[in-house]
């Protein structure tokens, strides 16, 4: 039998202490007596290539994945209030949501933003919203995740200039920006430019970050938006693999290293969504497979030499596809089940739906809730004492394995036609997830696959989610305030210095230069999200989508 | 106009800015199973364009996907400008995380079915074809 090990464990940080019910001690980590070729192949130890067993060798034993919950809504003064309020409940991230029009770059007085102003997220039209919603935040101290893609750029221009403004060096910054174009063409649709010009902008965010604030995440390539349009366990990872490959492409064709750039780069993988039905195994299975896989690629193909350009980073999470509407209690159980796949995969920080999700905004009690999940799996499982935990064991290893293969094939065969963007640009790929989230969808109307209190087992409950009744209330004002906000601070700006700035950033998209620079002059100068885009969609274009269903 | 042996030809709609389009594909697919023929918008339509395209491909249904909670005002304009146009022959729907205590708002505004996220693909297609101008024989 394998004994305990604690052998090439780095003791770089401090491992809290653990103890069995018994009162002996816990490993850190178990492991084969004496690993053989095979073993530091496939495996190795924990914090060592291929990091199957995790990125870190001392995993939750070091300190425990971020918990987050995705919040913000309505203006900058409410979202600040939930923000305080998620810290003071032990957060220790925050996951910030930005309203439509802010992802979209209409500005809060835009016609065709009337109807979705703070609905979805918090609406921030320039710095100065930024530096509202961070008030009494102290940003050297709070990592920060910022869901926004099409004007990630302009976003995170008012994110730097606000730490600017609290007098935090731009080194010292933790966060994470999703700025993953690719993923909004496959599904989540917040596209504004075409998809050529929207990976110049991502692979700029990528380029000055890794030069100026290393620790901000320059991108979150995202699994779960795809798995939700209806990927398969294996698609999930596979696609935004390919995505990643496609961002690298751009920035080694500036003549950049993956060692220069890719430590920036973060994935958010999907535990709990997609279709076809959920398997605990399966899901660890693929975690792991997902990590041994990209340090392959990097080494092998790219010539990586800095482990963390071979470490796959990331955070897992899902957006709600699984929440059923009856009886929707029954989704705690669901969303911990995904979170102890996730933490046994080892993941990096937690982030999944609530309970009410397939409502309305999540309620105070059922973000709460989703946290709770999180600390009870943390402080009341055992399971985070013990680092990779299932390792060794027949069905892991052999489903590890099979998910490796499958991903992979994928990936080989996207790449073999010159990788995925083509076939994201003509639909292709759109299609095919729309088609099996048709045959999931009927696969559920038929019974076929088990949903507990919707297909099977079900109960005349009343629908008190239905009803509306304990659910977040919209606030209708937010329009109202948010649109006097901006006319405040528009009156309040140097009408010669707007127009210098939109010329300015104009020649710099008609150029070749890295955009970031120029975005922050022009958050400084406070121009809006909305006038920043304009210039920006005068030289790039509007994209077309194509035939998708 | 009324012929069972016509195809129902329907108009699936995203308005707003709302992305979530894995609804409006999926019952896009059922409703072609179902032998109609289906038209999608594509994402971020406005009221105006919807109704124009309505008009041009004479469809017999309008059915309204939108997951971003903003639906009352939506619906509100869309049926106004409905009326606007004299499409009163079109059976316009609406698909969603649409809460119930709302429903009898948008019915009075003139949609004639809502379908939340208890709706299964079967009832939307039988609704069509029991509602639909085309297909009520």
């Amino acid at each position: 039998m394998a004994k305990p090990r604690d052998n090439g464990v780095k003791k770089e940080r401090p491992v809290r202490d653990a103890a069995y019910n018994s009162g002996k001690p816990v490993p850190v980590v178990y492991g084969p007596d004496s690993p053989d070729a095979a073993y530091r192949e496939k495996l190795g130890a924990p914090g060592e290539y291929p990091y199957t067993r995790g990125i870190y060798p001392t995993m939750y034993r070091g300190s425990l994945w971020t918990m987050r919950q995705y919040a913000g809504f309505s203006t900058s003064a409410d979202t600040n209030a939930r923000f305080h309020f998620l810290l003071g409940n032990g957060q220790t991230g925050l996951s910030m949501a930005y309203d439509l029009p802010t992802q979209l770059g209409l500005d809060s007085d835009d016609e065709a933003a009337q109807d979705d102003v703070g609905r979805l997220g918090v609406a921030v039209d320039t710095v100065e919203d930024m530096a509202d919603v961070f008030e009494g935040i102290p940003l050297d101290r709070v990592s920060v995740s910022h869901t926004i893609n099409s004007t990630a750029a302009i976003i995170q221009a008012f994110w730097l200039i606000a730490a600017e403004r609290q007098g935090v060096a731009l080194d010292k910054l933790r966060g994470t920006f999703q700025n993953d174009m690719l993923k909004e063409y496959i599904g989540r649709g917040t596209w504004i430019f075409p998809p050529r010009p929207s990976m110049r902008l991502v692979a700029d965010i990528i380029e000055y970050n890794a030069k100026h604030c290393p620790r901000v995440n320059a991108i979150s390539v995202s699994a779960t938006h795809i798995a939700e349009t209806g990927a398969t366990l294996a698609q999930d990872v596979a696609f935004p693999i390919l995505n990643a490959l496609a961002y690298i492409r751009e920035l080694t064709g500036r003549g950049l290293h993956v060692d220069d750039f890719v430590p920036t780069m973060s994935f958010h993988l999907s535990v709990g969504g997609g279709v076809g039905p959920f398997n605990l195994l399966e899901s660890i299975g693929k975690l792991r497979a997902a990590r041994r896989i990209w340090a392959r690629t990097m080494k092998e193909r790219y010539g990586a030499k800095n482990p963390r350009t071979m470490q796959l980073k990331f955070s897992t999470g899902n957006c709600g596809s699984r929440m059923a509407a009856r009886e929707p209690l029954n989704n705690i159980v669901r969303q911990t089940l995904y979170t102890l796949a996730a933490v046994l995969g080892g993941t990096r920080s937690v982030n999944m739906a609530c309970f009410d999700e397939a409502f309305e905004i999540p309620s105070d009690e059922s973000i709460r809730t989703a946290l709770r999940i999180q600390q009870v799996i943390a402080h009341e499982s055992g399971v985070a004492d013990t680092v990779d935990p299932l390792a060794g064991g027949y069905a892991v290893e052999a489903v590890t394995d099979q998910v490796e293969e499958e991903i992979q094939a994928i990936v080989d065969d996207y790449e073999s036609r010159g990788g995925i963007v083509p076939f994201i640009e003509s639909g292709e790929i759109q299609r095919l997830l729309a088609r099996q989230a048709y045959e999931h969808q009927r696969k559920i109307a038929d019974g076929e696959q088990v949903w507990v209190g919707v297909n099977k087992f079900t109960s005349e409950e009343e629908d008190r989610m239905g009803a509306g009744e304990g659910l977040y209330e919209a606030d209708d004002s937010a329009l109202e305030k948010q649109m006097a906000r901006l006319a405040e601070v528009k009156a309040a700006r140097d009408a010669g210095e707007v127009a210098e700035q939109l010329e300015k950033l104009a020649r710099a998209c008609e150029s070749k230069e890295n955009l970031v620079p120029y975005l922050m002059d022009a958050a400084r100068a406070r121009l809006t999200v909305g006038e920043m885009t304009g210039v920006m969609r005068g030289v790039f274009g509007a994209y077309v989508e194509p035939s998708v269903v | 106009m009324a012929s069972g042996t016509k195809r129902i030809r329907v108009l699936m709609a995203k308005p707003g800015l709302d992305g979530h389009d894995r609804g409006v594909k999926v019952i896009i697919h059922a409703l072609r199973d179902a032998g109609m023929e289906v038209i999608y918008s594509g994402l971020r339509q406005t009221v105006e364009q919807i109704v124009s395209v309505a008009i041009q491909e004479n469809v017999d249904v309008i059915g309204l996907s939108i997951l971003s909670g903003s639906y009352m005002r939506i619906a509100r304009r869309l049926m106004a400008r409905i009326k606007e146009e004299e499409l009163d022959d079109c059976l316009v729907i609406l698909g969603g995380n649409i809460l119930e205590r709302d429903v009898a708002g948008l019915k009075s505004l003139g949609i004639a079915e809502v379908f939340n996220h208890h709706a299964e693909m079967a009832e939307v297609v039988s609704y069509i074809r029991n509602n639909a101008a085309a297909g009520a024989a």
